[in-house]
């Protein structure tokens, strides 16, 4: 048979469009929509539906983007780039300056993946190179149903649990101590604060960094590791110095997933975090960040301005996020592109 | 199955082959001949009675045999035999394959490999190991050959390192390729050199026995041949067995050749003797392409 025969007559959608284009060119919807197969209206109505989800999505978000900009541009317009530069959040003065929720953001997220990521590592090589089986299994399990516990649960145990605890066990004794000489360390131990915000995000991260770790973990090919050991390399060394520079692209995704999750996580920081629009050097001082400020404000925005604001915020968040998956994606290309062919 | 086709072919034959005796004659196999000791030398590696299990299943059925010192080894057999089983056990890489055990015993140079106090990153080290895929770190063609020197902290200085890296890299015929791009990426290298590179990396360790497990399965015949010019270069410092599923090659590089099948050793002896002359039906049935 050649291959290269005729189309069946009778058929000519089946050969491409670009070939066969009518006078007039192909319609838009036919750009959009070539139907390569004609016969089965099954396949035509499936492929269909499919392509429609496709551009739904997309769709949606320019519909979001474009709506969020427009509520903000009073804001905009009124502010220009003072809005983030500025300190001052005065709903009664009408003077709305976003620096203190950006700054509160960012600082706790980052906080949070600093002390997730250890942590979160360190179980999943445990977990993957040294826990015998009985014990790998549940222990896994128990990491991920951590990802299942609703935010608010996170938020409630944390102001009766873990903010108690890191005001009178681990704040006040630090203050007293370093308050003087640290400037992380000072001034009075309230409780609520960065410290608690960024703990709390810490704890709702590790299943996510943790559960790709171990994936990319075990990914990491049997040859990889039979050569390190096979050169007479221990454990330990195969592990560092083989399995995990092997696995740090998907390390980074892992961690840079945990940092977009702190980043937009609302309700459990709303409730540790204090809600006080302050920049602080100190860890102990009350912090804000921007989805705190949303889901705490935006039933008494009265006013248009101050809805403007908020929805300027909302932007601002939007953006950041966006920014700092772009960000990862670049850091997580290097990585891998380092030592590849 | 491969039992079955055994038995097919030897039914075939019969009338064509003088030397052959009763259809059944597949099992029990009278004990095998081990290989006799090199004229210089002592055993590098000796099994006695070493039988090996994946959970329920027996890889290796009560194999003994003796390596020469400084002469080519290979091992053959249909797939599922246990030769590469056998391999892997000398330097117990099949310690990590969860739920295996052992019996009997394997020695290298005399003493045991298996037995509780032996210091496995000590064993590896003295036993180099090739694999099947070549498989370099994602690092640069220095760091590859530096590795092992350097978890073994053999070298101290960085001159030093150099020389053994060239050297390494000198004896496994890769120098003049890659001296100009030490530093660039090993996963640049095409596959021969991948290999070579792998074996310049094991032999950077100074190993006394290295195993070799289908080394060239992957490469084309150039790089095949490359490889198999470097077995025969390095056979004079080094103890070496290689797993092979390419019965030429295993004439051409081995002086002792041992045939495994369904777990067991069937023959071992002279290349030339194995090659030319089988005491074993089951042997000559694989050799002579009947079976595998």
């Amino acid at each position: 048979m050649n291959p290269k025969a005729d189309p069946p007559v009778g058929i000519p959608e089946a050969t491409p469009a670009s070939v066969s284009a009518p006078p007039g060119g192909p319609g838009p919807f036919r750009r959009l929509f070539p139907s390569r197969q004609r016969g089965n209206v099954q396949d035509q109505v499936y492929g269909f539906a499919l392509k429609g989800f496709g551009i739904l999505l997309p769709v949606l978000f320019l519909f979001m983007v474009h709506r969020i900009g427009t509520s903000a541009w009073p804001a905009i317009q009124t502010f220009g780039w003072g809005f983030i530069t500025s300190q001052e959040w005065n709903p009664v003065l009408r003077d709305f300056g976003a620096l203190p929720f950006i700054f509160g953001t960012i600082v706790s997220s980052f906080l949070a993946l600093a002390i997730a990521v250890p942590l979160a590592v360190g179980l999943a090589i445990f977990l993957t190179e040294l826990a015998p089986r009985w014990l790998a299994g549940p222990v896994a399990f128990a990491t991920e149903l951590l990802a299942a516990i609703p935010s608010v649960v996170y938020g409630l145990w944390g102001i009766f649990v873990l903010v108690p605890f890191l005001r009178f066990t681990i704040q006040e004794p630090l203050s007293r101590r370093f308050g003087d000489t640290i400037p992380f360390f000072e001034g009075p131990a309230y409780g609520f604060s960065m410290m608690s915000g960024a703990v709390i995000l810490s704890i709702m991260i590790i299943p996510f960094i943790s559960a790709v770790t171990r994936e990319v973990l075990v990914a990491v090919p049997r040859e990889q590791r039979e050569a390190a050991l096979a050169l007479g390399a221990t454990r330990w060394e195969m592990t560092w110095q083989v399995a995990l520079p092997y696995a740090a692209p998907g390390i980074m995704g892992g961690a840079i997933l945990g940092l977009g999750r702190a980043l937009g996580e609302t309700m459990a920081i709303t409730m540790v975090i204090g809600n006080r629009p302050d920049i602080s050097a100190s860890l102990f001082a009350p912090g804000y960040t921007m989805a705190s400020v949303l889901a705490n404000e935006f039933t008494e925005a009265t006013g248009a301005l101050y809805l403007s604001a908020l929805m300027e915020i909302a932007l601002l968040l939007f953006g950041i996020t966006i920014l700092v998956n772009i960000a990862a994606q670049f850091l997580v290309w290097r990585v891998s592109r380092r030592g590849g062919s | 199955m491969i039992m079955e086709k055994l038995s097919d072919a030897g039914e075939r034959t019969v009338g064509q082959s003088p030397v052959r005796s009763s259809p059944s004659g597949n099992r029990p196999a009278p004990p095998p001949r081990t290989g006799e000791p090199a004229p210089d030398g002592g055993l590098a590696v000796a099994a006695r009675d070493f039988s090996f299990w994946y959970g329920k299943t027996q890889a290796l059925d009560s194999i003994t045999l003796d390596v020469p010192v400084r002469r080519v080894s290979a091992l053959i057999g249909p797939s599922g035999c246990g030769k590469s089983t056998f391999l892997r056990s000398i330097n117990r890489m099949n310690d990590l394959i969860p739920d295996t055990r052992h019996e009997g015993e394997i020695l290298l140079d005399g003493s045991a490999v298996y037995s509780s106090g032996r210091d496995v990153v000590e064993l590896r080290k003295r036993v180099g190991m090739v694999f099947q895929k070549s498989n370099p770190f994602p690092k640069s063609i220095y760091e590859n050959v530096a590795y092992g020197p350097r978890v073994n902290r053999l070298v101290s200085s960085r001159g030093d390192m150099d020389a053994l890296v060239e050297e390494s890299l000198r004896q496994a015929a890769l120098w003049d390729e890659v001296k100009d791009r030490l530093d660039r990426s090993a996963l640049g290298l095409s596959g021969g050199q991948q290999q070579r590179l792998c074996i310049a990396r094991a032999l950077a360790v100074s190993p006394e026995v290295i195993l070799m497990d289908e080394p060239a399965s992957a490469l084309d015949p150039i790089a095949t041949q490359k490889i198999e010019e470097l077995i025969h270069e390095l056979k004079d410092r080094y103890t070496i067995l290689i797993v092979t599923h390419n019965m030429q090659q295993a004439a051409r590089v081995s002086d002792f050749t041992a045939f495994f099948f369904m777990g067991r050793l069937i023959e071992i002896g002279k290349t030339e003797e194995i090659f030319t002359n089988p005491r074993q039906e089951q042997t000559e049935a694989y050799i002579t392409g009947r079976f595998g």
